[in-house]
């Protein structure tokens, strides 16, 4: 116990004096940059207690209309040691009301949630940023005066991680072994990029997929217009934005377009679609379980 | 302030059939965004001074009623007058009456989007007195009879050439889309108006409770001019612009100009103190001080006072993908971007309710805010508030109801998912919905919808587990 005690510190020690951040670095590369020594640290733990049993949240549109995404994650997490559990009375995560400022539907259905995955074990695996902040940073507040779910909603909430948050953080794991022949392009969906910090994470990952030829897209930043009933209410607007995120996709001389969220991903596909582009539009879990 | 006679969608669907005007729009907000960006980068500490900077405005806002006697006190013994001000009628009022008492004929003002929001230029001009706006985007803005369209770049929906025509068209200057033409003629235009205003007013972008100082930030100078040359400077302020003290002020000055348009400070800060003393060559022989309500007391202590602890930098608005999109008059009020969508319904009533949903909640506003103004979460409150009060349309609380039903139970929730594949059996073509009915129509006008899987995620994993 004591060595392996020393072992972190020592692996800390090296981290630290090997990734200072630099003296100019935005808050979002500190953030990476200090958790990069985290990793280092966290990853010895992981190694010795690899998880082995996770819970898989599809999240309603993977399990209504990209499946593929569910079957890619679970099958990923099987070849890494992790089995993976469906618990089939799960729905939706009440976004589309709670961001429509329907509050009440948004916590009888976070309850229901919280319900489903109370009694099982290990963590909870989600393929979306919006759909994990939602668990994580969003019922414990919308939750809070509940007597008995605020401390249930704490708990999930920390043991919920978006896909690739698992992949790299968690397991520890930064090269799976994928393939995938294609020019992509990589777009940061608002919510994982800015409220989870999904930004080392899944350019790790793509970065050590074989053959994948990687280009930058122009303003990736900027959200390409879905927002949920946003895209209804304010369509207008929502198509204005999804324009111009495209005009930017077909500049950047991809091929592919990688997400992490099926919201945009139908977004965007719809969209292209409607241009009648070629362009695909995949999520990053699809194309970490290309192996061939 | 009232909406306009066009509704928010008009104006909106106006904007988008505006190519010109939307691509300066865009052009104009990036080049700022780049430019804060790139100033952040190199400044040390940032987060710990923008962590700072917030501390300031919420202690201050925690204990404004302290702040404002001892700012108000201060004015007053530096012999400055205070009013304070309830709402656009009682300020409007009050300066109506010095200008009237005074024989006041000309006003030069400084920029300021207060004085905006309780159209106190439109209420001096209806007493016959001449007001020119000092600053050169207001200018042309006045000039041109149209309204601001970014809290700190008036003219942002404007290209040069544009401007160029209104010179031509207002001044009787042969057409020029020189920059520094441009300026040479509003220079030469404004150099008498400075000189001859009874009156100057300007807004005040902080006021130092400690001193009782204004301070006063421009990059061309007016500010200076408008409240040092004429007899009598008004400075119309929010009562939320206070900092306690003057080391307060410093950090909120870095950060400032920095977040609104890249420099690391403003070219003119002014801090002023009272009206000219005794042996002093300069500054004017009365000062008034207009701290002006207008909604923001009612706020105060809510879930949503956090909006107050803005310093309109603008940089929310040029971080907004919306705003890049529709710029700044399609939202119809004074405030627009981000900040305005939180703050018109709450200052200016229910009828600016939808301006809050017009947003994608994608987070940009509140990664550059410089006090880091949780702006998706008021917006998300501001949504919630109205959706309670039973204000949000009939298919969107019947949508919610059926979404909420099903949701909480699998089973239905099963079947609505079987229904959607018959519905995508029969109807969609080639995996995709071209067209849609109903309040989906929107999306269908722009983008195909696709068709539900034929075997959802459920099934597919009944079936292997079975098998
Ligand atoms: S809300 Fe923040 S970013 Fe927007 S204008 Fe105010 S201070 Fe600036």
């Amino acid at each position: 116990m004591e060595t392996r005690i020393a072992n972190i510190a020592f692996v800390a020690f090296v981290a630290f004096v090997t990734h200072p951040a630099p003296v100019n670095a935005s808050p979002r590369q500190k953030w990476t940059e200090n958790s990069i020594i985290f990793q280092s640290i966290m990853n010895i733990k992981m190694t010795k207690t690899t998880q082995s049993t996770a819970q898989l949240l599809v999240t309603c549109m993977v399990d209504a209309i990209y499946p593929q995404v569910g079957t890619a994650v679970k099958s990923i997490l099987n070849k890494n040691g992790c089995e993976m559990k469906f618990p089939p009375q799960q729905t939706c995560c009440a976004q589309p009301a709670f961001n429509a400022g329907f509050l009440k539907q948004a916590r009888a259905i976070a309850r229901h949630t919280i319900d489903v995955f109370t009694n099982t074990a290990g963590p909870v695996v989600v393929p979306s940023g919006s759909c994990t902040d939602m668990i994580v940073h969003h019922y414990p507040e919308l939750l809070k005066s509940d007597p008995v779910y605020s401390l249930k909603a704490k708990k999930l909430s920390e043991r919920t991680f978006e896909f690739t948050q698992f992949l790299v953080d968690k397991l520890g794991l930064t090269n799976i072994g994928a393939n995938y022949n294609g020019r992509a392009t990589y777009h940061p969906c608002c919510h994982g990029l800015r409220n989870l910090n999904l930004v080392r994470q899944p350019s790790t990952l793509l970065d050590n997929v074989k053959d994948l030829e990687q280009v930058a897209l122009p303003c990736a930043e900027d959200c390409c217009g879905f927002g949920g009933l946003f895209s209804l209410r304010m369509s207008e607007i929502s198509g204005a934005m999804l324009d111009k995120k495209l005009n930017h996709v077909e500049e950047s001389g991809a091929n592919v377009l990688i997400a992490g969220d099926v919201g945009c991903i139908m977004h965007m596909k719809g969209g292209l679609r409607r241009r009648g582009s070629n362009i695909q539009v995949k999520h990053i879990a699809e194309i970490l379980n290309d192996c061939h | 302030m009232t909406a306009t006679e066009l509704s928010f969608y008009d104006r909106i669907s106006d904007a988008l059939a505006n190519p010109e005007g939307q691509l300066a729009i865009a052009a104009g907000a990036r080049a700022k965004h780049m430019n804060r960006a790139s100033a952040m980068a190199e400044f040390p500490n940032m987060e710990i001074t923008r962590e700072r900077a917030r501390h300031i405005r919420a202690r201050t806002l925690s204990q404004l009623d302290y702040f404002l006697a001892q700012f108000a006190d201060n004015v007053e013994s530096l012999g400055g007058h205070v009013f304070w001000a309830k709402d656009a009628k009682e300020c409007n009022r009050y300066i109506n009456e010095i200008a009237r008492a005074q024989d006041v004929q000309l006003v030069a003002k400084a920029k300021s989007m207060l004085t905006e929001e309780i159209s106190l230029n439109e209420s001096l001009q209806a007493s016959g007195i001449n007001v020119v706006e000092t600053d050169l985007g207001e200018f042309i803005v006045q000039l041109s009879g149209d309204k601001p369209s970014h809290i700190i770049a008036p003219i942002l929906h404007m290209t040069r050439q544009q401007v160029g025509n209104v010179f031509k068209e207002k001044l009787n200057v042969p057409f020029s889309d020189d920059p520094a033409t441009l300026n040479a003629v509003v220079r030469a235009h404004m150099r008498e108006i400075f000189l001859k205003a009874d009156m100057g007013i300007s807004g005040v972008n902080f006021g130092v409770a400690e001193s009782g100082a204004l301070c006063l930030v421009t990059n061309e100078g007016n500010g200076r001019l408008i409240s040092t040359t004429p007899r009598i400077h008004v400075a119309v302020m929010g009562m939320e612009r206070l900092v306690p003290t003057l080391v307060d002020l410093s950090t909120m000055l870095q950060l400032l100009a920095r977040s609104a348009t890249g420099q690391k400070l403003s070219v003119y800060s002014n801090v002023l103190c009272g009206p000219r003393r005794e042996n002093e060559s300069d500054g004017p022989e009365e000062l008034h001080i207009v701290i002006l309500d207008n909604g923001r007391s009612q706020i105060l202590g809510t879930s949503l006072a956090e909006i107050l602890y803005c310093i309109r930098c603008g940089a929310c608005l040029n971080a907004c993908p919306v705003f890049h999109s529709i710029g700044g008059h399609a939202y119809g009020s004074v405030y627009s971007g981000p900040v305005g969508s939180v703050l018109s319904p709450l200052l200016f009533g229910d009828s600016w309710n939808l301006l809050p949903h017009a947003s994608t909640l994608c987070g940009a506003c509140k990664e550059v805010c410089p006090v880091d103004i949780d702006l998706p979460g008021l917006l998300l409150k501001l949504r919630a508030k109205e959706s309670e009060k039973g204000e949000s349309p009939l298919w969107m609380r019947l949508g919610q109801w059926i979404y909420a039903v099903t949701t909480c139970n699998p089973i239905l929730f099963g079947l609505a998912l079987r229904t959607g594949q018959l519905i995508s059996r029969i109807l969609a073509n080639e995996g995709w919905f071209t067209k849609l009915p109903g309040p989906l129509q929107g999306w269908s006008a722009q983008r195909d919808f696709p068709a539900l899987a034929q075997s959802s995620f459920r099934q597919m994993w009944d079936k292997s587990s079975k098998g």
